[in-house]
């Protein structure tokens, strides 16, 4: 085969999925940047070009919804760290093929499949200051004088909302991880065995190097999943008290929803679109540079 | 490569079997839109009843939540294909956006027809906020252009029993008695108010319902209109009550975190003497605890300088869409539908006030206590200028802030009155 | 000491694996016990044991969200757009780890970048456009958008996966006479086994909670997916709360299976026996 007509046939095999991405994502995506140049309140036959207002004004002048951004950014850096840590933990554990490691594999499955309705009630009511079970254990233990309205002080809300997101995520991490570590071939390991490498030494220097792409997957994942996450924070606290636990998506969808400026939710989307692409590109680079030290 | 065709065979043979052809839409019946979950299996009950009578059938479809029912009937409005007959969720500048867009029916004349006959059943209230008088500043050609099918208030509800275990005789009528009730609960050991605060639009209610007591009407539209400064000492004294209201000690806790129907789970079950909540609470307490014994009293006045005003008006409207073949239709079966027997029907079944005012006899006690604050309703879309959500959402928060502690009455008028200036400027 | 050594780490490994385990299952016995209580009890009384367990629940969610008809239309919508979602993004994932062709870098951070960016406003476009296409309120167009939704990600996760796998068995195939596809189906796949399983959860998931898109573009009540069964329990004021949770819990059932099917695949992963042949 002629080198063009070999690389015509490569380019049939992305094909379907560029076909497919360019009549649902491209074409909704140009109409939503060029909402983004208008006002609009998503009913009126007629919008109202404005240019690159809408930037100007979520660049310069929403407080909000740069408040949601570090607030979205230190629910994501909870998940990074408690969670991944704990999911790595986790899937080193089942990775050993400890007896009944199959009930754990399912049981901390369960987290992610359940709804976020009964996550929302059952974390609230953990979390409640009057009957709730969180407080009624730190009594128990004599720590009473922590007791509070977690959800409500201002002081724990986004870390009580970081920590229910964690524990509804870490499950997705785990699993993406343990397949990451079935894929290595074991024979790495017993040849490292042979070579008198120790538990520790096998991990740093058989584990991890195959695991670093696996990594950055979950790594990029995760900043994915948590920073559009929101579903949970309507259900638990609606990005109450007094804003203190709202995310860019929330703003968003008050926007839209709530204020009827659709050109503003659309701008706001693609600001926020861009950074977590720059963020992803940036990890990207990392470990181009990881893989290549 | 014949792999590949293979799988592209067994790809699109799946494709194609499971793909419905679409069928051309139906207009031999009258298709409703709505996202009232509760009130679908009356619907259904309603439409057979009148596919008995008239022959003309009629499908109730819900899309439920509102918040997703919102989405697709803007979707809907963009392509043109809303339903005969459908609800619009949303302030009185969507409805007017609406009706700019040509997609309702101006209802006036039917209303209007035999003497006002249709007109006549309705409470005043109900047709207001569908309502659009003459030279409106949404400029909508005056007309009223929706009809409501039941009414909604909010107000204060107290537990009578747990009022008289801490030996409270009778429900406060003033704000100082309403502050000493909700401390002595508190010696006592019970929780004093509940309402769903993370839901800041009930927020927004009270501290409207506490701006007409204090300062009246007048004042409150002319802020609206920028006029007047929220830098008042009467929208001051307002904020102010949300500070006495947290130093009484006597709000639920998680307050301001919590959405309405957790708030109903706590008044249910007994577990707080007062919340703030709508009408519609009647259903949901009798299906959570039906010997919950309570009654219902208007906000205690904060001020007898003008009357305590309520939120309230249509509950759930419904519109006729004006590019419906079956418009004619569908006016006729509204009218059925707001007919006495059918909005009594409505009552018993969804215990829902009606719209239709000869309904209103033979309604539950707590209803009725509901029904008999009619005239001290009010609601923003029936004023004739709203205020910016972007100000709503300042004082709303701010209003959280307080309670939580954040911020001082002060500070919040100060802030909000800044934004205020600043949506003004971006406008013009 | 050897032995005793490895019972004392055993044994905080357990411990610490019961203690997550305790944490997560909590929620789905509240659930379940919820399921089985009335209206009346299910906040009053929040133990986890039900005195008389109200089963009848689990029929009334059955019958009342009408699910033996949604249930089909959501396992028809599972089985179409994961097939479709593993079959076009495991063909994209493979070109953009192993072949060579024009603009590829570019195509492929584009759907990186598609992962990234939400489109809140882009329901009301995509619905015109389905109207324009004759596709809206059809099942046809319902699959092709959550295609849509689930394809970037999967194509991202299997290009990471194929490019940790070793090239050797695909090299030797390819001097075999092998043509790409061929490699692709019967080499590259089977080694992404535990790859293709996530993607295949991740997916069902998704498709079998997905709501809104659904509500958004189908109108007739008969192609309508599971979600919507579970609507009718909570209104806008009113929500039934044990029906609910008995429904909740008999759509989750299937997700679970369909766990318990695949996690097979992630961990007896075919790569250590194809390695070894």
């Amino acid at each position: 085969m002629k080198k063009g007509t070999r690389e015509f046939t490569n380019f049939l095999f992305v094909l379907p999925a560029l076909i497919i991405f360019s009549v649902f994502y491209i074409y909704p995506f140009f109409k939503v940047f060029n909402l983004s140049m208008h006002s609009w309140n998503g009913i009126d036959p007629t919008m109202k070009f404005v240019g690159f207002a809408h930037f100007k004004e979520v660049i310069f002048d929403d407080k909000a919804w740069w408040s949601s951004m570090a607030q979205a950014g230190y629910i994501t850096l909870w998940a990074l760290t408690f969670q991944n840590f704990l999911a790595l933990l986790l899937a080193l554990a089942c990775d050993r093929a400890i007896r009944a490691g199959s009930v754990y594999r399912v049981i901390f499955f369960l987290p992610p499949i359940l709804s976020e309705i009964v996550v929302g009630l059952v974390w609230k009511w953990i979390y409640n200051g009057d009957f709730g079970l969180l407080n009624h254990w730190l009594s128990m233990v004599g720590l009473g004088y922590l007791a509070r309205d977690w959800l409500s002080d201002s002081s724990t809300a986004l870390t009580a909302i970081a920590l229910v997101h964690c524990w509804k995520g870490f499950g997705w991490a785990f699993i993406i991880l343990l397949a990451g570590l079935q894929t290595i071939p074991r024979q790495l390991y017993e040849a490292a065995t042979v070579d008198g490498a120790d538990a520790l030494k096998r991990f740093t220097n058989v584990t991890v190097p195959m695991m670093i792409p696996v990594f950055v997957l979950v790594v990029i994942l995760t900043i994915l999943g948590t920073m559009q996450g929101f579903a949970l924070i309507l259900a638990m606290t609606r990005g109450g008290p007094a804003g203190h636990t709202e995310v860019p998506v929330i703003r968003i969808l008050f926007s839209m929803i709530k204020y009827r400026r659709f050109g503003y939710a659309c701008c706001q989307a693609l600001i926020f679109g861009f950074i977590l692409v720059c963020i992803s590109f940036m990890l990207n680079r990392v470990s181009k540079f990881f893989k290549q030290a | 490569m014949r792999l590949l065709l293979g799988v592209f065979i067994a790809f699109t043979l799946i494709f194609g079997g499971c793909a419905s052809k679409d069928k051309a839409v139906k207009k031999d019946r009258i298709v409703v839109w709505h996202w009232m979950t509760d009130r679908q299996e009356a619907f259904e009950e309603l439409s057979k009843k009148y596919e008995d009578l008239t022959g003309i059938k009629v499908n109730f479809e819900l899309f439920s939540p509102p918040d997703s029912y919102s989405q697709k009937i803007l979707a809907a409005a963009q392509a043109k294909t809303l339903s005969d007959i459908f609800g619009v969720l949303g302030e009185k500048i969507d409805v007017a956006s609406f009706i700019k867009a040509g997609h309702v029916v101006d209802l006036t004349p039917y209303l209007e027809e035999n003497e006002a006959e249709w007109k006549s059943r309705f409470f005043t209230s109900a047709l207001a906020v569908t309502s659009f008088e003459k030279d409106n500043a949404f400029g909508v050609t005056e007309g009223t252009y929706a009809i409501p099918i039941d009414l909604m208030n909010i107000q204060m509800v107290c537990n009578n029993k747990l009022l008289r275990q801490a030996g409270i005789q009778r429900p406060p009528q003033a704000w100082e008695e309403f502050i000493a009730d909700l401390k002595t609960l508190k010696e006592k050991g019970i929780k004093g108010l509940v309402s769903g605060w993370a839901e800041t639009w009930m927020i927004d209610c009270m501290v409207s319902n506490y701006a007409f007591n204090i300062m009246g009407e007048d004042k409150v539209i002319k802020t609206i209109k920028a006029e007047a400064p929220y830098t008042d000492s009467d929208w001051l004294r307002v904020f102010k009550l949300f500070e006495e209201l947290r130093d009484s000690g006597g709000l639920a806790s998680g307050v301001v975190t919590m959405d309405n129907k957790y708030a109903e789970q706590l008044f249910a079950n007994e577990k707080v003497a007062f919340a703030f909540n709508g009408s519609w609470c009647v259903n949901v307490y009798q299906g959570m605890n039906p010997k919950l014994d309570y009654s219902v009293i208007l906000p205690p006045e904060a001020s007898d300088a003008y009357p305590m005003k309520i939120w309230g008006g249509a509950g759930s409207s419904f519109y006729v869409n004006a590019r419906s073949f079956l418009s004619k239709e569908a006016v006729e079966f509204l009218k059925w539908l707001t007919d006495k027997e059918q909005q009594v029907f409505l009552v018993n079944k969804t215990k829902n006030l009606p719209s239709n005012r000869q309904a209103l006899s033979g309604i539950p006690k707590e209803l009725s206590e509901f029904a008999d604050d009619s005239d001290s309703i009010t609601h923003p879309n029936m004023w004739p200028f709203q205020e910016y959500p972007a100000v709503i959402e300042a004082f709303t928060k701010g209003v959280q802030s307080i309670i939580i502690g954040e911020k001082t009455a002060q500070e919040l008028v100060e802030e909000v009155q800044r934004i205020k200036e600043k949506e003004i400027q971006r406008r013009n | 000491m050897n032995r005793l050594n490895k019972i004392f780490i055993n044994t905080v490994i357990h411990s610490f694996l019961i203690f997550v385990g305790l944490i997560c299952i909590f929620p789905l016995l509240w659930m379940l016990a919820s399921a089985l209580k009335t209206q009346q009890t299910v906040f009053k009384d929040m133990s986890l044991l039900v005195n008389s367990p109200c089963w009848s629940n689990f029929y009334i969610a059955w019958t009342k969200g009408n699910f033996s008809m949604y249930f089909f239309n959501s396992v028809l919508y599972a089985l179409s757009v994961v097939f479709g979602i593993v079959f076009i993004s495991s063909l994209a994932a493979y070109a953009f780890s192993r072949l060579k062709f024009p603009g590829k870098n570019f195509i492929f951070y584009m759907f990186l970048a598609a992962m990234m960016i939400p489109l809140p406003g882009s329901f009301v476009p995509l619905y015109v456009l389905l109207v324009k296409l004759g596709l809206a309120n059809t099942r046809t167009g319902y699959i092709f958008s959550m295609i849509n939704v689930g394809l970037a990600l999967s194509i991202y996760l299997l290009k990471t996966f194929f490019d940790k796998l070793p090239r050797d068995l695909e090299d030797s195939a390819r001097i075999d006479g092998c043509g790409r596809l061929r490699i692709w189906w019967n080499v590259a796949l089977p080694m992404a086994k535990p790859a293709i399983a996530v993607v295949t959860i991740f997916n069902t998931l998704n498709v079998w909670n997905e709501y809104i898109l659904a509500l958004i573009i189908l109108q007739s009540k008969s192609i309508m997916p599971l979600q919507k069964g579970l609507m009718v329990f909570q209104g806008a004021h009113f929500t039934e709360y044990p029906v609910l949770m008995a429904g909740i819990t008999i759509t989750i059932i299937p997700i679970v299976f369909i766990y318990l099917f695949m996690q097979k695949f992630i961990i007896k992963g075919l790569t250590a026996e194809v390695l070894l042949g």
